[in-house]
């Protein structure tokens, strides 16, 4: 399988990006597909591993070491078909996972990674463009309903599973539009949202019922949601966002990402004026938050227009290989320079925020310090370096610390709903919540994590929800064994 | 008196071999010299016996003479019986229970029967014995010995054997049933007219000291058989020992059990005039609890009291090979053929001596496996033994000296007062009747009828469905099908298997996957299926058999067909025949879903009533059949289908009258079909594998037509199933069919007993209800909920690779990481998640040690008071890998990690670099302490020998027991060439028997030789977990082994078929626990220590073993994991990208394992293990050591399979006297005291210090083995490879060499003999001379009689031999240097052989050059036959023409004339010129290749000598 010595004789080649200059100037997708022979080489790099190190560090569990020598071969129709039997949406995590699949790739070790993501990617689509991406017929209905509320990764692959197996699913959906996080969070230079839509339709098509605008618990009760359903499952993700409390936090000019990103998706669907609501251009922008969605922020501002961006971690900058404590597989806490932070803008590391300045209640500085981090009885702490304070000019403060859990007010008040101490649904086993019928996956079951892990949630909640609609064994697919590298 | 069953002991696998030998008269005239000259053989050989546990009770030894008339009517006179006519009586030799009660019934019931048979009982007498002659164990159980006359009354002499035999049959039956014997003491030793038999439990010299009967000078014979035991077990049993009525038989053979089954089988049909009509009353005519040998007997009886001769009887029972063998009379094989659907033959190693008193004579196996020397006197005496030289005769009385050749028989017939050679013996069987004839009317082959069409192949929208509900997975069609019907081979993996036994899995394994392939290892040798393919057989007769008693045409009416595997055509086409002969019937497997857990039961049992009605309704043909399952219909497993009918069939005794047939699909791999056959299926067609591969062609993922994908699949199925069947040392599928060489594991008893009786289950486990859910379960992934919407794909299977939605492995990402964290952070708490881990992982789910929990101490010791880890590391070893398996860079790596931590690294199978041998500026030495030999011996010279602490003879490796291997030319770099002695770039191939190990005895033989060459260096074996390793163990303690190592299933580099990797061996636990009770209970442990290895990977896993009965431990897997291993099991296609096991270089630099992670791990593991000793209350780790009763099995609640489990058959402490030892204690006795070889290196001192040369003269003796080995390492201790200066050392040497002779000779020594020599002669010889020669006043011709024995220079290195005369089989075999000259050799000949020159001046046997990789031949082509005769697979046969081979092959011969005087050598030498052209050059392909390459290269760089010898 594979090609025995494909590893010895091609180095990794990733698909290639956009030049800089022509991609800021639009929102569409920077990454280029590759040929197919590139592909195919590419494919052949995977060794089929004897423990492939891969599908256990994929969330889905892909059949990772299959597909890659099905490309090899060129049987990309088959590829395909194995890829989807594990994984509802290719086209989202071939775009925007962070792989961990490669991080774990045993190639790794001494030798880079197998394109593990880029390869998922070129298959879908090549299914899509081949027309292989057909609708399921769905042959029998059991006369059973779920809802599904939001319509996120996990929600549509919750639902897409649910709906295989012959449940009546209605999915619903707060805002205008189908996606969730997908659609208004995701900048469009990374997902353009045609795909969303051109998945969507598959959906539609296969029997699930979208409904849009309605927010359960304001719109909809969840009472009375749970008496018209026979399950329901809660994909709400988790939207509460880590604020910043220092001084000058009640200044104008701070945001936070999650209402600067979904703005620039509207605009770019046409939903949005594209001059009012937060902008970026000609401000000093500063983003907090070092992770992928600072670099989201980084890459909407430059394309705003920008006067300045400046992108600032808490944490001091990793190391450019992977650290004594940190091995492979796990993954890699290594300096990394997203498409975005190649784009522009100044990154800086080890900072903290101390206070922000205004001028007329409208912000105008930043001040910060340099922090350390130091061991103290065992335990790694952070310390302000004294004298390392300074300033930042800045229009535009994007508030990225990432989120706290899931928003469950309505949840506990309508429903009374138990919740554990790190702020999500307690329930009597995974993907359960307290509540009889009710169950939860994605960001909201998990807290903020990957796309990657939304789906597959979305698909292990699916299976048990199934399992007990129809009081039987689980029928719907596994990811299998779930255990941690360490 | 018998063994019972006992813990994991199991009395079937007792095995034993031996030395035998007869003296005859040629015309019969008897004489006290007869008898005295074959007790001389018994003493003469004793080395080839054992003893036990207490030196005074031997294995076994007898004597078999003609009725010594004279002796008896002096008894007869002195006893008041009256007078007797010679041949008017018959005498039965008999064994009786010593309780007199128990006694006087078995007489009154022998009496009795004689009277009611119409004979006439004279009396009784008390036969006279020493008892002083008893060792202690063997007098316990003696049994009281005497003798009954029994008068011919009515009856010609022939009449009255058969009587006597029927007597004898009726009385042993009867006193089974009256129950007056119950601790089974009796036993007719024997009971004829013509011959008697005295044998007891006696060491072979105390026979006649014992016996006094044979002090008399009055007994006298003109024929004497004799036979001493040499047996894996001491447990006493004075019957087994031989000779037996007829035979005495060195060997073993391996189909018994199905031989006694067919035997069961035809019991319907059998018919004899003779017996005047049915033999009903005799059954069973085998006695199943007895010895493979006795069993034989037992048949070899019956078939010449039936009417034929014994020669013809041994034509039966042990055929030629004769299917593939291009040199065979047509007419022979008509014989063969058609004898065939009689008999199948009785396989296995052989060389049987028989007599009936009259004619005496003896047969060698198909394979010549064993030994067996005649000569031929001028006083018209024979003498046959195993060795040459056991009686000494003046030179000049020799008219003959020869060997027994593979399926050659030698008879000797005293009436007509000549000898008769196998051509004329069977030129009279094979012509007495037309058999070919017969043949072409009535055998009829599937191409004679009109082909029927094949079933439509299944539709794609149903394969899916019945893939899933017959258990098919992605991995089956991805891993095991599309690769097969591409390549036509096996696929091949690495790095063993680390899943759950079948009855710990949750994934509803099929049926196939409870039982484990049985293999062979040192009792009995596997086959090289591939390179020795002439003797082996996949032909298939199928449909009636008939009555083995007749001959008539129309009992070979069957079905012949070329491989046991049908197509769906061919089966439709059998389906169709209606020519009268054949009458089809189709039995229906399928039964209904849904019902209940006895539904399969039931089903079964309705199955079973079907095959007895269709037969009664006269259907010759059954067909069993999975087709049609739907979603109401599951199919009963194929495999308890067939062994279900054929059981009750044989049990209704009329299993012959139908052939059985299956079509079924399940099977798809290799392992289904050896199943399915060897538990009685004639055929099996695999209907759905192949409309797979149908599907797979038609949608284009398999490249080829349909029909070439479904012909290459046969293909690798074919080839795969007959190296299920060589590892057993198996040759035809007629004998292996039904002969169960299976062991169950997790299968409940009674379903054992009922549908699989006779086949080993120790552990207890699932019965048919639970077979019925795993059922439903594989039914409901095609039919069942899941099915409705999941049919695009089949489960991903996980078996050879893990796959996180399949089956558990033990290394999996969690464990990999974790260990590899723990030893690069230092972090014990890492390892102790790591062992939690695999400690928890195996609870339950992996191995039968996860089902153990410990028994806490009252109060623990507590951890400061326990042994250190340091001290306890010290028994810890590393598996062993090649430099070649693995790089240099991790092989040294390990050997630097052991030599710190003071345990033992291992060289494997591949030598060592002499520069390892020096330590490392540091004080780090690369050097492994355990020097391994295996099968291929790759640098095994004296040199690598004498720098051991340890030389381990591998006899099986885990991931492949029973198999060889094969290094491809292109891993064969400088480097590894070097230190394998080999040429860069030809492949090396491992035979999967040591050539020099046949048999236990010879193992002990190999032993000796290796103590004698290092005596500081501890012997150690290497054996593989299977039932019955126990007894292997014991056999092997008794041959001198220091450590025993018992493997298990799991573990092993290198490429293996995945079908060994899954399927052959069985997990460390029962063998380990089985060898430790064996031996303990034989009171043979102390001699010996106990190594485990196979997947140990924790400290609770050391602990367990310990407790179980190890004292040592073996780690492979784990250390290369702690060195960066990932399991990529891609070991062996060397692209291992951690740089372990690869030679590329640019792989090699990215290794970047330390001895320190080796030294972390192990050290982990030892203080895992020191806190389970304190909670376990032990303070020293020996303590410890077979205290199994401190383990109890833990309830395992919630798994439904494995809850079924009773391991107390495992956790069995054998009861004995404290003074029996439970671990070692005492040094083995090697005997080495007195070695020639201290007198050869006495004298020879000057030389040894380097001084002026020695000449020595020096009479020897058979029983002087391994001379030369003991004074070569001292030259190789002191001068390693280089040796002394030629000739520093000459011994000129006078008698019969015994075995071994000049072995690992080093440069400096030069060996002549005048005499002969037995086998192994120059075995590894490391740059010695030797040379040997008839003795001057011989007055037979040299190169016409047999000189040397078999095997020999196998593995030699370096150096010369000439031999004035004939070798024996596989002369040469595995030579890597030496330059050899012989005027003939045997079957085999340079087999395997990778470098040095033979020159073959005389006739070569058989399949010369098979598997010759490199070096050169040259055969003087008398006949011109040789082309015929040689494998051509690997060599070209070209004219000696190249004027440096001429001058090659002159000098080597003047060299032979020079040393030995040869007259054949001077003729040629004369003649020169014109006899230049009769030289053949054997040259192999690839190493012609090679050197031409090489000296293009050489060319290039500089001019080069036209005589230039390619250095090795």
């Amino acid at each position: 399988m594979g090609k025995v010595t494909g590893f010895m004789e091609a180095n990794r080649q990733a698909a290639e990006y956009r030049d800089k200059k022509d991609r800021t100037q639009d929102w569409r997708e920077f990454v280029v597909d590759r040929p197919e022979e590139t592909a195919r080489t590419q494919g052949g790099r995977c060794m089929d591993c004897g423990v492939p190190f891969c599908q256990q560090g994929c969330p889905l569990g892909n059949p990772i070491p299959e597909f890659n020598d099905l490309i090899y071969r060129g049987r990309w129709k088959q590829a395909y078909e194995v890829l989807r039997a594990t994984n509802n949406f290719p086209e989202f995590t071939g775009r925007l996972c962070p792989a961990p699949c490669e991080a774990a790739c045993v190639l790794s070790i001494n030798n880079t990674a197998v394109t593990i993501e880029q390869n998922e990617k070129e298959i879908v689509e090549r299914a899509f463009t081949e027309g292989w991406v057909e609708p399921h017929r769905v042959l029998r209905r059991t006369g059973r309903s779920v809802a599904v509320v939001g319509s996120g990764p996990a929600g549509l692959a919750a639902a897409d599973q649910l709906n295989r197996a012959g449940h009546t699913v209605t999915v619903y959906e707060k805002s205008d539009r189908i996606g969730g996080l997908l659609r208004y969070g995701i900048p469009d230079f990374k997902l353009e949202k045609w795909v969303i839509e051109r998945r969507i339709s598959l959906l539609r098509t296969e029997g699930i019922t979208f409904s849009t605008g309605v927010e359960i618990g304001k719109d909809i009760r969840w009472t009375d949601l749970l008496e018209d359903h026979d399950a329901v499952v809660v994909c709400i993700g988790a939207g509460k966002a880590r604020d910043l409390d220092v001084p000058g936090r009640d200044l104008q000019g701070i945001h936070f990402a999650m209402d600067f990103l979904p703005q620039q998706n509207q605009r770019v669907a046409g939903d949005f004026d594209t001059v009012s609501g937060v902008v970026a251009t000609g401000k000093h922008v500063v983003i907090l938050g070092g992770g992928d969605t600072g670099s989201d922020c980084l890459g909407t501002s430059i394309r705003h227009g920008a006067a300045s961006v400046t992108q600032i971690e808490l944490m001091p900058a990793p190391p450019s290989l992977r650290a004594h404590n940190n091995p492979w597989p796990h993954w890699p806490m290594v300096f990394r320079t997203s498409s975005s932070q190649a784009e522009g803008g100044a990154r800086e590391f080890a900072q903290m925020t101390t206070r922000l300045i205004g001028e007329n209640g409208v912000l105008k500085e930043i001040e910060m310090i340099t922090i350390e981090v130091v061991t103290e009885n065992g335990r790694s702490v952070i310390r302000p370096v004294p004298g390392s304070e300074k300033r930042l000019p800045c229009d535009l403060l994007i508030l990225a610390m990432g989120f706290t859990g899931p928003v469950l007010d309505s949840l506990q008040s309508q429903l009374n709903i138990d919740v554990t101490p790190r702020g999500v649904p307690a329930g009597p086993s995974k993907f359960r919540t307290s509540v009889p019928r009710l169950y939860v996956a994605g960001d909201a079951f998990r807290g903020a994590s990957l796309i990657v892990w939304a789906i597959s949630d979305g698909r292990e909640a699916a299976r048990i929800i199934d399992a007990d609609l129809i009081e039987a064994a689980p029928r719907l697919p596994t990811r299998g064994q779930d255990m941690a590298f360490a | 008196m018998r063994q019972q069953r006992e813990g994991l002991y199991e009395p079937s696998t007792e095995h034993d071999a031996c030395g035998m030998g007869f003296v005859a008269h040629i015309r019969g005239e008897a004489s006290r010299g007869i008898v005295e000259d074959a007790l001389r053989i018994l003493s003469r050989l004793s080395h080839r016996a054992a003893c036990g546990c207490d030196p005074e009770t031997g294995d076994g030894a007898g004597i078999l003479t003609q009725i010594p008339h004279r002796f008896f009517q002096a008894e007869f006179e002195r006893l008041g019986f009256g007078p007797v006519r010679r041949r008017g009586y018959g005498v039965a030799q008999v064994f009786l229970p010593p309780e007199p009660v128990q006694r006087a019934r078995c007489e009154e019931i022998f009496e009795e029967t004689v009277t009611s048979e119409g004979q006439r009982v004279i009396g009784w007498r008390d036969v006279p014995i020493d008892s002083a002659q008893v060792g202690r164990i063997a007098g316990q159980v003696r049994p009281v010995i005497r003798q009954m006359f029994i008068e011919r009354r009515r009856l010609v002499p022939t009449a009255f054997e058969r009587k006597l035999y029927i007597i004898r049959k009726l009385v042993e039956k009867q006193i089974a049933e009256a129950g007056c014997d119950p601790d089974e003491f009796f036993h007719v030793a024997s009971m004829s007219a013509e011959t008697i038999v005295y044998k007891g439990l006696l060491l072979p010299e105390r026979l006649p000291l014992f016996f006094k009967d044979l002090q008399s000078e009055e007994f006298i014979s003109g024929i004497a058989l004799v036979h001493s035991r040499f047996s894996t077990n001491t447990f006493p049993t004075w019957d087994l020992a031989q000779p037996l009525r007829y035979v005495c038989h060195n060997g073993e053979i391996n189909t018994v059990r199905g031989n006694r089954n067919w035997m069961l089988a035809r019991r319907s049909l059998l018919q004899s005039a003779k017996f005047e009509g049915p033999i009903d009353r005799l059954f069973p005519i085998i006695n199943a609890s007895a010895s493979d040998s006795y069993q034989f007997d037992n048949m070899l009886e019956l078939l010449h009291l039936g009417g034929r001769t014994l020669p013809h009887a041994m034509m039966m029972l042990i055929p030629e090979a004769y299917q593939n063998d291009p040199l065979m009379a047509d007419e022979r094989r008509a014989f063969y053929d058609y004898t065939s659907s009689l008999m199948e033959p009785w396989d296995g190693p052989a060389a049987m001596a028989f007599t009936d008193g009259h004619v005496v004579g003896a047969t060698l196996d198909r394979n010549g496996l064993r030994p067996a020397r005649y000569l031929v006197t001028t006083d018209d005496r024979v003498i046959l033994a195993s060795e040459t030289g056991v009686i000494d005769i003046p030179p000049s009385m020799i008219i003959r000296k020869g060997r027994l050749q593979p399926g050659r028989i030698f008879v000797v017939d005293t009436n007509e007062g000549r000898i008769i050679d196998d051509e004329e013996v069977k030129r009279d069987i094979i012509n007495r009747f037309p058999y070919r004839r017969w043949l072409e009317k009535n055998v009829v082959r599937l191409t004679d009828y009109e082909a029927a069409s094949a079933p439509m192949p299944t539709r794609e929208e149903d394969l899916m469905r019945l893939q899933r509900a017959f258990g098919y997975t992605d991995e089956d069609i991805r891993v095991i099908l599309a690769p097969m019907a591409e390549a036509g081979e096996e696929p091949t993996g690495s790095m063993g298997t680390d899943t759950p036994l079948a009855v710990l899995s949750d994934k509803a394994p099929s049926l196939f996957s409870y039982f484990k392939q049985l293999f062979a290892q040192v009792t009995n040798p596997p086959i090289d299926p591939i390179r020795e393919s002439v003797v082996m057989s996949l032909h298939t007769a199928i449909g009636m058999g008939g009555n083995t008693f007749d001959e008539t045409p129309e009992q070979c009416h069957r079905l012949a067909i070329p491989s046991p595997v049908l197509t769906n055509a061919e089966l439709a086409t059998i389906r169709k025949v209606e020519d009268g002969a054949f009458e089809t019937r189709t039995l229906s497997l399928l039964y209904d879903v849904k019902k209940g857990p006895e539904a399969l039961g039931q089903a079964v049992t309705a199955l079973c009533k079907a095959a007895s009605e269709a037969i009664d309704e006269g259907n010759n043909l059954l067909i069993l059949s999975d087709r049609g399952v739907d979603s109401r219909h599951v199919a009963i497993p194929a495999l308890l289908a067939v062994s279900a009918v054929h059981q009750h069939l044989v049990r209704e005794g009329i299993r012959m009258q139908s052939g059985l047939l299956v079509e079924t699909a399940e099977a798809r791999e290799v392992h289904h079909f050896a199943l399915l056959i060897g538990f009685g299926a004639a055929a099996v067609n695999p209907w759905l594998a192949l409309d797979t591969l149908t599907d797979l062609c038609a949608r284009n993922e398999c490249p080829l037509a349909p029909e070439k994908a479904a012909k290459n699949y046969i293909k690798a199925i074919d080839k795969g199933l007959l190296k299920v069947m060589s590892k057993l040392g198996i040759s035809a599928v007629s004998s292996y069919r039904g002969a169960q060489l299976f062991e169950a594991i997790g299968l409940d008893r009674s379903l054992v007993d009922e549908h699989f009786n006779g086949t080993a289950s120790r552990i207890q486990g699932v019965g048919l209800p639970e077979l019925h859910l795993e059922n439903q379960e594989r039914h409901s992934r095609g039919f069942g909920p899941e099915a409705a919407f999941i049919l695009t794909d089949l489960p991903t299977g996980g078996q050879y690779q893990w796959r996180r939605q399949g089956e558990l492995h033990k290394w999996n990402p969690a464990t990999i990481s974790r260990l590899q964290e723990s030893v690069r952070a230092d972090s014990y708490e890492k390892y102790k998640e790591f062992a939690e881990l695999a400690n928890n992982e195996s609870a339950g789910h992996f191995a039968v040690r996860g089902l153990f929990d410990f028994v806490p101490a009252a109060t623990p010791v507590p951890l400061d008071e326990v042994e250190s880890a340091e001290s306890i590391a010290r028994r810890f070893v590393t598996g062993a890998m090649s430099f070649g398996s693995i790089s240099a860079e991790a092989h040294e790596t390990l050997a630097i990690a052991m030599n710190r931590l003071g345990g033992k690294s291992n060289t494997g199978e591949g030598g060592e670099e002499s520069e390892r041998y020096i330590p490392l500026p540091n004080g780090d030495t690369r050097r492994s302490s355990i020097k391994q030999v295996a099968s291929a011996r790759f640098g095994v010279h004296a040199e690598y020998l004498v720098n051991a602490d340890e030389l381990q003879i591998k006899m099986a490796q885990g991931a492949k027991p029973g198999e060889g291997g094969q290094l491809p030319g292109h891993k064969v770099s400088e480097r590894i060439a070097r230190v394998r002695c080999s040429t860069p770039g030809v492949t090396l191939i491992s035979p999967p028997p040591h050539h020099d190990i046949y048999s236990i005895e010879d193992l002990a033989q190999l032993i000796y030789d290796l103590k004698t060459v290092n005596e500081k260096a501890r012997i150690s074996v290497k054996l593989v977990s299977e039932v019955g390793v126990g007894t292997v163990a014991a056999g092997v303690s008794k041959a001198r082994a220091e450590c025993i190592i018992i493997a298990g299933d799991s573990g092993g580099t290198g490429a293996s078929p995945l079908s060994s990797i899954k399927h052959a061996g069985v997990p460390w636990e029962l063998g380990l626990a089985e060898a430790q009770q064996v031996l303990v209970r034989n009171d043979l442990r102390g001699r010996v220590r106990l190594q485990v290895d196979g997947g140990v990977r924790t400290g609770r896993d050391v602990v367990i073993g310990a407790l179980l009965g190890a004292e040592e431990f073996g780690f492979a897997t784990a250390p290369l994991v702690a060195m960066g291993c990932i399991m990529l099991r891609k070991c062996h296609q060397n692209t291992c990208s951690v740089g372990i096991a690869t030679q590329d270089p640019e792989l090699t630099a990215k290794f970047d394992g330390t001895p320190e992670h080796v030294i972390r791990y192990l050290l982990y593991v030892a203080q895992e293990a020191r806190e389970w000793m304190s909670l376990l209350g032990f303070r020293t780790f020996d303590q410890m050591v077979g205290h199994a009763e401190k383990l109890v099995q833990r309830p395992i609640i919630g798994h439904w399979k494995a809850e079924r489990l009773d391991l107390s058959s495992v956790l069995h402490v054998p009861v004995v006297s404290p003074d029996v030892a439970t671990r070692y204690n005492e040094p083995q006795q090697h005997g080495l005291e007195t070695h020639l070889d201290r007198k050869l290196i006495a004298s020879s001192q000057s030389a040894l210090q380097g001084g002026r040369p020695v000449v020595l003269r020096q009479p020897i003796s058979n029983a002087d083995r391994a001379v030369g080995a003991m004074l070569g390492g001292e030259v190789a201790r002191k001068y390693g490879n280089h040796g002394l200066a030629d000739d520093s050392i000459s011994v000129k040497f006078t008698g019969s060499a015994g075995q071994s002779f000049g072995a690992f000779l080093p440069r400096g020594i030069t060996f002549h003999l005048e005499g002969d020599a037995n086998d192994y002669v120059g075995k590894g010889l490391s740059g010695g001379r030797i040379a040997i020669q008839p003795p001057a006043q011989s007055s037979f011709i040299a190169e016409e009689n047999i000189l040397v024995g078999n095997t020999l220079l196998y593995g030699a290195t370096a150096g010369e031999a000439y031999f004035r005369g004939v070798a024996g089989e596989r002369f040469a075999v595995r030579n890597s240097g030496a330059r050899a000259v012989v005027e003939g050799v045997g079957d085999h000949g340079c087999e395997y052989m990778t470098g040095g020159i033979v020159v073959v001046l005389g006739r070569t046997g058989r399949n010369f050059a098979a598997g010759m990789s490199g070096g050169m031949a040259f055969v003087f082509d008398r006949d011109g036959e040789f082309q015929r005769r040689c494998n051509r697979e690997m060599v070209e046969l070209e004219s000696l023409i190249d004027e440096s081979d001429i001058w090659l092959v002159h000098d080597l011969v003047e060299n032979h004339v020079r040393f030995t005087g040869s007259a054949l050598g001077r003729r040629l030498l004369d003649n020169w010129e014109m006899m230049v052209a009769r030289f053949v050059k054997v040259m192999p392909t690839e190493y012609k290749r090679v050197l031409q390459q090489r000296r293009a290269q050489r060319r290039s760089q500089q001019t080069s000598d036209p005589r230039a010898i390619p250095a090795e």
